[in-house]
């Protein structure tokens, strides 16, 4: 109701003023207040258990993906990486959450392997089947284990979104593959309350 | 005899329609499946598929492609890659690669891994490519 009182005044404005279109705060989607905010139990890349507690204070970005996955998941780690290298000394107050979908074959120690291979400022979560599922249900994040192919192996389907949640956890922004990296991090920047 | 070799070689019959360009691998640790990538460029008046690849390096190679379908990301084998006369086809980042699988020795970055190319015309092409770290973007 808010948003429509709101949207119609704008729209007046928009009218009355003859200008240019009204600047967009965000260049991301804004989910802010339709999705919970950030909570899980999972285990962390060095093997300790931890919460969505341990990240409070950090902007989070969150991904879902494998380590089994050679192509999507490394260019989008990779996206992530460049991200952190533009944000410079904002890049410690982020973490990326990389959940696996894949938990019986991504342990602790693959996952810090995996995840350091791309960036200091990622870290891999890992669960139980049903801890992973949890999260992912929250977020509305699909995945399915694929048939095993000749040699053993298998590929997880996933969802490339990227999550993105404020210092308190509460989620704010959607992020997709096809979001240039310019606009993720003009969007963290603003976040965090830096200039954009 | 060397000449009719060499004539045999120069002939059209002979010469490689394909050619390959800009290859890498991206390397991932703990002998993880990596992704190989290059750019096909076919410079005949017939169009030429890649059918298959294999490697001294790895145990498997397969041809593969990420697909985006409805959010979704996965991967599916392919048989073959089209690559039109005088055209080109790219294995890249998020669509076609190689699935380099079961390594048969540690690779790192900065090694050349060697790879054939095996084409539908019959025609094959040995390439070493070159192993970049994880988070390359190219
Ligand atoms: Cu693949």
């Amino acid at each position: 109701m808010k948003r429509a009182v709101l949207l119609t005044m704008l729209a007046v404005l928009f009218v009355l003023g003859g200008c240019s279109a009204p600047q967009h705060r965000w260049k991301l989607t804004d989910v802010r207040g339709h999705l919970p905010d950030l909570a899980f139990t999972l285990t962390d890349d060095t093997g300790r258990v931890v919460d969505a507690h341990a990240f409070r204070g950090k902007l989070v970005l969150l991904y879902f993906g494998y380590t089994h996955c050679p192509d999507v998941c490394p260019l989008t780690l990779t996206h992530l990486h460049v991200l952190m290298q533009r944000l410079g000394p904002l890049a410690d107050r982020t973490r990326v959450l990389f959940v696996s979908v894949d938990p019986a074959r991504d342990t602790p120690a693959l996952l810090h392997a995996y995840v350091n291979a791309f960036d200091p400022h990622i870290t891999g979560l890992t669960g139980t089947p049903a801890q992973i599922e949890a999260l992912a249900k929250r977020y509305r994040v699909a995945y399915n284990r694929g048939p095993t192919l000749p040699g053993g192996g298998y590929e997880v389907a996933h969802s490339a979104g990227i999550y993105i949640f404020d210092d308190r956890g509460r989620a704010r922004l959607l992020a997709t593959d096809a979001d240039p990296i310019s606009a993720i991090a003009h969007d963290v920047r603003v976040l965090l309350g830096a200039a954009p | 005899m060397l000449a009719l070799a060499a004539a045999l070689l120069a002939s059209p019959a002979f010469a490689a329609a394909i050619t390959v360009q800009k290859p890498w691998v991206r390397w991932l640790p703990a002998g993880l499946p990596a992704a190989g990538y290059a750019t096909l460029v076919n410079g005949s008046d017939t169009p030429v598929s890649l059918v298959g690849a294999r490697s001294p390096d790895y145990g498997s190679v397969m041809i593969h492609r990420s697909l985006d379908r409805g959010g979704m990301e996965r991967m599916v084998m392919v048989n073959a890659i089209p690559v039109p006369p005088h055209s080109r086809a790219a294995l890249a980042p998020g669509g076609y690669h190689l699935m380099l699988m079961q390594p048969r020795h540690a690779i790192r970055p900065g090694m050349r891994v060697s790879v054939r190319f095996e084409f539908s015309d019959g025609s094959t092409i040995d390439v070493a490519m070159p192993v970049r770290p994880a988070n390359a973007s190219g």
